[in-house]
This record gives C-alpha cells, sequence and structure tokens, in this order.
C-alpha cells in the first residue's frame, strides 16, 4: 500500500508539469482556511451558482484545474477573487481522470487544511448546513480527532425529459433536478482499499439494470485534512492511507456523514454524454457513457411514483441517507 | 459585589474579552488565566485591550494541557488572585474562555447570594462515577502518568498495564478521600480559601500532580474535606460525549438553550455569532427565581449518543456498514414470510392484504424477479423488481425494502426456487416471521400438466433446497420466529394455523377469521406422491399424506361460511 501510495505520489508530481498557473492567488490562503479543488471543463454556465453556494457554506479559496475549457470557463475563473487557476489542455483520462493533478495542487496547497475535492456539479450537503458554516463542521471533526468526512454522491433528476426544463446560469439546478431516489442503494466492502462501494440509485435503476456491477461508484470522501502524504486513489472515492477510507462504522454505531447532491441529469447532460464519449475519457472505457448516449435518445424519465422531492437535510437524516452521528 | 469569575482562556480570545467584558458590566470581577502556550504578542494585545476595565486582572501564566496539573494550577493562581484583589467576593466561579453566561449576570449573584454557604462543584466517590474515560476511576489516584493520554497514548496504556501488572500503589493521603466531578465549580471564599491556605497544601499538591486528570479531582475531593454544605452538582452546563469531549452549542441550539435556565454554557462555539448575541447583549426579563433545568439538553445529546454507538436499526448507509452480528437490529422492522402458503391457497396473498391490513407482495426473491404487491416495476425507494439488480444484493434488497416502508408491515412468499441467498440473514433476524408449510412445493408440480420425469427431477431439486433451508431455520442460532408444518399436518387444521399467524402480524385485529382463502384441491395428490415415491423418489417433507383419502372439509375455527372448492 506505501508503494501504491508513493506511486501516485510520484505520478502527481509528473503530472503536475502539466498544469500552467493562469491566475495564482495561493498567497491570499491563510492558516485554517477551508479549500475546494475541482475540475472543470466547459462548465461556465453551472459555476456561479457553484461558487456561490460553496462560499455561502464558507469555503475561503478555490482551486480549479481547467482542462481545455473553450466556453469562457477560465476567463470566468480567473476574475474571481478567490480562485486560483491552473490549466491544461493534457489527457484528462492520461491523468487518471483528472486525480494526478488534484494530488499534486493537493500536495503543495492543501497541506494542514481542510480540503474539500467536489466535480462542478456535486453540491455538499451535511447535517445543520443550514445553521452551522462548514467551519463548525471541520472544528468538530478536528476536536474528535477525524480526519476525512463520507459524502455519497446522491443523483438528482428532473420530472420527466431531461430537456424539458432548461437550466440558466445562476440557477439553483435543484429547482429543475429536484428529485432522488431514496432506499434502493447496495453497500459492498472493498478489501483492497477498505472503503466502501456504493452502487444504485436511478442510474442503477434506468442504465444498468442487466449489468448491475457496472453500475458507477457513488461512495465519496471529498472533506479530507490534508497532510501532504495523503492521496486520493480513484476520484474521490479511495484514498491511501487506506484509515482515511474508514468513514463508516461497522460496530452498529453511525458516524456523520453527508452527501453530494448531483446535478448531472440537466438539459446540459445529453448534449455532455455526447461529448465525453467522443473524447472517450472517462473510467472503462466510458463504459458508463456509452450506456447513457444509447439510452438518451429514448429521452428517458428517471422520475418515478417512489421518487422522493428534495426539501432539506433533515429529510435526508430521516431517510437515512446522512446521518447527524454524535453530532448534535 | 459578590461573585468573582476565574476564567481560563487557551483560545477565541475575542470570545473570551466579550465574555469577560459582559461579567465586569454586571458588576463581577474577572481573573483572567491565559494559557502560556499564547504567543506573547497575542496575550499583549488581549492585556491591552482589557486594560481599561478596572474589574479585569490577569493572574501568573501557567501551561495548560489537557489532563495534566497546569490547569489546577491556573485555577488556583487565578482564585487566589481574586480572593487577594478583591475582598467584597463571596463566591468564585470557575469558568472557561468558552463559557458563555445564559442568564443576566445579577440573577447568578442573587442566586449565589440567597446561598451563602452553599458549594456548587460535582463531587462523587470514584464507585458512584461511570462517566470516565479509559475505564480508570480509581485507579487515576493510585498508578502514575508521566505519559500523555493524547500524544502517547500507546505508551500511556502500555505503562498502566504494567502498573497493574506489578501491582504498583500509590498511597493516597490519609485524610482524603478521592472524589471527582466535573471540573466546573463556584465555591465559598472560605472553602476556597482554606483549600488554598492549607498548612498541609503543598503535600497534597504533591500528590495530585501525577494524578491523571487533577482538575476533575483536585477540588473535588479538597472540597469534600472543608465545606460544610456541598451541593454535589455545576452550576456550568456542560455536556459530554462518549468519548469524553465536551459537546459544543452553535446557533441552533439558542431556544434550546433559552429554556435550559442554566446560568453558564459550555462549551460555545467561537463561530456562534448569534448565541453571543442574544445571551450577552443583557436580556431585560424578568426576575425568574428558576433553579437550572438541563434535563432537555441532556435528552438532545444523550440521543446524539446513542445515534453514534448504537445507530439506527435496520439501516445500512455510508457511514454505518455494521459487520455481520453488530446490526443492532438486522432489518428495521418485523416482517412476514411465507412459504408454501400460495401453493395451497389459490387465492392467500388477496386473503392476507385483506385480512391483515399488511404489505402482502408475491415471491419477492423469484428467479424471474421480484413479485411486489400490484406487480409494480420499482417498489418504494425506486427499488427495482427486476431479477439481475435484486440478485446482484439480495441482502440489501431485503434490508432496503425493509427500512424503506418503516411503519407498514411487510408479507412476502418465499419457497424453494426461489434465490436462497437471503435465507441466512432472515433466520439470524429476529424481526422475521417465517411460516412455512414443508412440501407445499409440490402442490403446483401435481396440477401442472409437464411430463413426469421432469416432475421427477424438479421435485427432488425442491426438496434438497427445502431440506437444507428448514434445517438452518431449526438450528440454534436461529433468531427469527418459526412456525413449520408439514403440509399433511397443516390441511388438518388451516384456519387454526392461520389465525395464530394472522394474530401476531396484527394482534389489535384479535377476531376470528372472517373468510377463509380458497383452498387448491389436492384430491389425487396422495397418489401423485405414491408416484414419485414409485419412481424413487421419496417426497418426505409433506408428511404422512395418506394416499387414498383426501381431507375434503378441513376443519375450521370459526363457524362462519367458507368456500371450499
Amino acid at each position: 500500500m506505501r508503494v501504491r501510495r508513493r506511486r501516485r505520489l510520484l505520478r502527481a508530481a509528473w503530472k503536475s508539469r502539466e498544469l500552467q498557473a493562469v491566475q495564482d492567488r495561493t498567497g491570499r490562503i491563510r492558516p485554517g482556511d477551508v479549500l475546494l479543488f475541482s475540475t472543470v471543463r466547459n462548465e461556465h454556465i453551472r459555476l456561479p451558482y457553484f461558487l456561490n453556494y460553496y462560499r455561502d457554506l464558507g469555503v475561503d479559496h478555490f482551486l480549479f484545474v481547467d482542462n481545455g475549457s473553450d466556453d469562457g470557463t477560465g476567463d470566468f475563473l480567473a476574475q474571481q477573487t478567490d480562485v486560483s487557476l491552473w490549466q491544461t489542455d493534457g489527457s484528462y483520462a492520461g491523468a487518471t481522470f483528472g486525480v494526478d493533478w488534484q494530488n499534486g495542487l493537493l500536495r503543495r496547497y492543501g497541506n494542514g487544511h481542510w480540503t474539500l475535492m467536489v466535480d462542478p456539479d456535486e453540491f455538499l450537503v451535511y447535517p445543520f448546513c443550514d445553521t452551522r458554516p462548514i467551519r463548525a463542521l471541520t472544528d468538530w471533526l478536528d476536536d474528535s480527532a477525524l480526519r476525512s468526512f463520507s459524502a455519497m454522491l446522491l443523483d438528482m433528476y428532473p420530472r420527466g425529459r431531461l430537456d424539458e426544463h432548461p437550466y440558466a446560469t445562476g440557477q439553483d439546478p435543484f429547482e429543475i433536478a429536484a428529485w432522488f431516489d431514496s432506499g434502493n442503494y447496495t453497500l459492498k466492502k472493498n478489501p483492497v482499499y477498505g472503503n466502501l462501494w456504493i452502487q444504485g440509485g436511478p442510474r442503477g435503476r434506468m442504465f444498468f439494470a442487466d449489468s448491475p456491477e457496472k453500475a458507477p461508484a457513488l461512495n465519496k470522501i471529498p472533506l479530507v485534512k490534508w497532510h501532504w502524504r495523503y492521496a486520493y486513489v480513484s476520484s474521490t472515492h479511495a484514498l491511501l492511507p487506506r484509515g482515511l477510507n474508514h468513514v463508516f462504522e461497522d460496530w452498529g454505531g453511525e458516524k456523520a456523514s453527508g452527501v453530494l447532491l448531483h446535478a448531472k441529469f440537466l438539459d446540459t447532460f445529453a448534449q455532455k454524454a455526447t461529448e465525453e464519449l467522443e473524447r472517450n475519457a472517462h473510467y472503462a472505457e466510458s463504459s458508463e457513457y456509452q450506456a447513457y448516449a444509447s439510452r438518451l435518445k429514448a429521452h428517458p424519465d428517471l422520475w418515478c411514483k417512489w421518487s422522493e422531492k428534495y426539501r432539506n437535510w433533515h429529510q435526508l437524516e430521516d431517510l437515512g441517507l446522512i446521518s447527524k452521528g454524535n453530532w448534535a | 459585589m459578590s461573585v468573582g469569575i476565574a476564567m481560563l482562556v487557551h483560545r477565541d480570545l475575542e470570545r473570551a474579552e466579550q465574555v469577560a467584558r459582559h461579567w465586569t458590566a454586571g458588576g463581577c470581577p474577572v481573573v483572567l488565566h491565559v494559557d502560556s502556550n499564547v504567543p506573547r504578542a497575542q496575550f499583549q494585545a488581549f492585556h491591552d485591550t482589557l486594560a481599561d476595565d478596572p474589574l479585569v486582572r490577569f493572574c501568573e501564566r501557567h501551561r495548560c494541557e489537557w489532563g495534566t496539573w497546569g490547569i489546577v494550577a491556573a485555577s488556583q493562581s487565578a482564585s487566589a488572585m481574586m480572593l487577594d484583589s478583591f475582598a467584597g467576593v463571596h463566591h468564585v466561579y470557575l469558568a472557561s474562555g468558552s463559557c458563555l453566561p445564559l442568564r443576566p449576570v445579577r440573577e447568578l449573584v442573587a442566586y449565589l447570594a440567597a446561598r451563602p454557604r452553599t458549594d456548587f462543584i460535582e463531587s462523587a466517590t470514584t464507585s458512584d462515577v461511570s462517566w470516565t474515560v479509559g475505564g480508570l476511576d480509581i485507579e487515576r489516584f493510585t498508578l502514575r502518568f508521566p505519559f500523555s493520554w493524547k500524544k502517547n497514548r500507546r505508551l500511556f496504556d502500555r505503562y498502566v498495564q504494567l502498573q497493574r501488572r506489578l501491582r504498583v500503589r500509590r498511597r493516597i493521603p490519609e485524610e482524603l478521600v478521592p472524589h471527582m466531578g466535573s471540573q466546573w465549580w463556584c465555591l465559598t471564599r472560605q472553602t476556597l480559601s482554606a483549600i488554598l491556605q492549607d498548612p498541609e497544601r503543598s503535600r497534597y499538591e504533591r500528590y495530585f500532580r501525577r494524578v491523571w486528570i487533577p482538575d476533575e479531582s483536585y477540588y473535588q475531593t479538597l472540597a469534600r474535606r472543608y465545606s460544610s454544605n456541598i451541593e454535589s452538582r455545576s452550576l456550568t452546563l456542560s455536556k459530554f460525549d462518549h468519548q469524553g469531549k465536551p459537546h459544543v452549542f452553535y446557533d441552533d441550539h439558542l431556544q434550546l438553550l433559552r429554556r435550559s435556565d442554566c446560568f453558564v454554557a459550555r462549551k460555545i462555539w467561537p463561530g456562534a455569532g448569534r448565541l453571543y448575541e442574544a445571551f450577552l447583549t443583557g436580556r431585560a426579563g424578568a426576575m425568574t427565581p428558576a433553579e437550572p433545568m438541563p434535563g432537555k439538553i441532556d435528552r438532545v445529546f444523550a440521543r446524539a449518543a446513542e445515534r453514534r454507538t448504537r445507530g439506527r436499526p435496520g439501516l445500512y448507509m455510508h457511514s454505518r456498514m455494521p459487520r455481520p452480528g453488530r446490526e443492532h437490529g438486522v432489518t428495521a422492522g418485523p416482517y412476514s414470510v411465507f412459504q408454501g402458503f400460495v401453493d395451497l391457497f389459490a387465492d392467500f396473498e388477496r386473503w392476507l392484504a385483506k385480512g391483515t391490513k399488511a404489505r402482502v407482495h408475491g415471491h419477492l426473491f423469484a428467479p424471474e424477479g421480484a413479485a411486489f404487491s400490484g406487480r409494480e416495476a420499482v417498489f418504494t425507494g425506486g427499488l427495482c423488481a427486476g431479477a439481475m439488480q435484486r440478485d446482484y444484493a439480495p441482502q440489501s434488497f431485503l434490508t432496503n425494502l425493509i427500512w424503506n416502508t418503516r411503519g407498514e408491515r411487510q408479507c412476502f412468499q418465499f419457497g424453494p426456487a426461489d434465490n436462497q441467498g437471503i435465507a441466512g440473514l432472515m433466520a439470524r433476524d429476529p424481526n422475521a416471521q417465517i411460516s412455512v408449510i414443508s412440501g407445499a412445493w409440490a402442490v403446483p408440480l401435481f396440477r401442472s400438466n409437464r411430463n413426469f420425469a421432469d416432475l421427477r427431477k424438479e421435485a427432488a431439486r425442491l426438496q434438497k433446497i427445502e431440506r437444507r433451508h428448514l434445517a438452518l431455520l431449526r438450528a440454534a442460532e436461529t433468531k427469527a420466529r418459526v412456525r413449520i408444518w408439514t403440509l399433511a399436518e397443516f390441511i388438518e387444521a388451516p384456519m387454526e394455523h392461520l389465525q395464530q399467524i394472522t394474530d401476531e402480524i396484527c394482534p389489535e385485529r384479535r377476531k376470528g377469521l372472517a373468510e377463509a382463502p380458497t383452498m387448491n384441491d389436492l384430491a389425487g395428490f396422495g397418489q401423485f406422491l405414491q408416484n414419485l415415491k414409485n419412481q424413487g423418489m421419496h417426497p418426505h417433507l409433506m408428511g404422512d399424506f395418506p394416499t387414498k383419502t383426501v381431507p375434503v372439509n378441513p376443519p375450521t375455527a370459526v363457524r362462519k361460511p367458507y368456500l371450499v372448492r
């Protein structure tokens, strides 16, 4: 495992050479700041809401990698005063789906900070997030001697066809994609890294009904008190050293946890799916996107009568999708 | 001037300043102890901002590390300075920088003035406390602790082990009886000065310096020696979680704290601006002589501890994945499993749904897919009926189903033709009510129009599977409530048995069953079994089925018209 971790870090160092700083404001990072890391590609339309959402939660600084956008994403981000931006035209797949770039940035800027690594369509929801900023959570995690915080990916979808409700810049995506599956997730332990492997949700239900083992993983550990020795292994599903993956309680209790609301299924999705398929830049030869593209032509409705409409974190807690643990 | 505040500060100095000013505005002098870990420049700035307040003093600084003597030394210096500098003080209240007064200062002053001889200090003998961390109670006083619990846990534990094995004991000073309790106290001048001016103080100090977490025992033990009137509770509301770290209060606790009527709460998150604003901008309420009532807050935190240590039964999620045997409830609620009933009765599902108001499914684990009630393709929570998805994780399928339908009892059919991967989980689940008519799987075979050779093969397969399943259900480890009848046994008095089962499903509807389900015609079944035997396959799970006579009119428990075809 140590060898694997070292290899990850070496790769990160190597691949980081592909990054070019466009706007480096990392000098403004103060000790104790909460940092957000993300890789983007043509996400201009989503970013205004994304940035404001996390600013409201109390994220102090954003570190973005722009992977060859051509829709003005880079210019937009460079103008933000709390954003540091790197640019690369390197291969997303070649950088282990962006993980190498981020590991490099985390190693350089994340050490000693609470770091949040999310995609631009992922929105963190944790217990009490409406009344307590993210600093309250990280302080509590510090006091509890916890280094990482689990947040499962919760796929959100609209009612009706995806292209029925166009998304406008700055809009809350969950006004459109307001629905989710509450209880069809399967959990398995991954003996290699000691993390959980979670599958299911609307993607499992609609796109992988006949090959559930291929459904995308939904387990994520996006919030970590970073140390330069740490490394993400595959996306934010697993970390090394393995102790960081033990975000679940296996002696009967519940640890505190949140979810990442996933605003993937908007009208932008069909276009994205085709584009990603052409780039062939995703995991396992983009088999996930192949499954989408073939099904999307029929304009499926992800909604069913058992779909839950999202209200707030209390609802997610009642449904058992997040837990307060002993945070009260 | 009557109450003095000894305040121990180690970080978030701005909040400490705010609180100190609140106390002095209420007429209470404050002596501040600032942890010597705080950098000099920071301390100086803090010192200067409070220099204009005549009621504020700074005492000698000590190094405060959790669980060590430094905290006691700090409180000693602060309270000694308090007693010397402010002659009018008759109670000294020990508080920390993250304490927040919840009631107007004058209410606290009045409360203490009405009890001039009472010392408020939680103090219990070691045998009476249940909250000690690390399982150390009396051993706190008899062992030595040179290693830090927080930084050198392994060394700490090893050294404790070693001392236990070598039976090393320290002698407790004879005149002392070890007591422990919350480190936040409020003592009278008399008691406190007796402790501080005791001619034996240096001897006691030498002893307590080596005690583990002396701030929870030094004053608590010595107060017992000098005080005439101890009220064994802390005026500071301070709750600890199962790991022994204090619960933190946030903005959303405002109403809870208001209603608690406690004088001081700890600890407050420094970012909880609304709390500081609400409680420090003097609430002009009427003087209420209310006693502190921390009960409600206790319950909130007790629930949190329960959630952390036991969790919600039957829930499997990304931060709760109990290993087998540690679930505290395999599933979320009771459910019923019927094996063989649909084979024997033609309209069993409809009948059961009508009679019990439960949700009745067909064979949830059938090879062709889950037969949800109403034969829906998707069920609560987005569970899919597809066989592939269900069989990918059959146990998750069942636990999800029971979790998703909390509050509604689920009933489903099961049989030897179904996915047996779920049998083990059901057998060790106390929530499962499993009723089996063994051998009933032969009825559909008997009624089917298939070649006898196929039937014989199928019968042998099903019998083998069911026999294994029955062995599992009869095993000593089985926790499910299991009822097993042979087919022959069951049809002797079907209504009696059905009544038993439905009574258990809905105990509130304990009436006789109005209607019986329609039983399939079994004429010739005995001969069918005999034919199987003649072909060399011995069907034994049905019990003794007579070859010729067929029970035409099974007796029933109630005398109501019913249908028997």
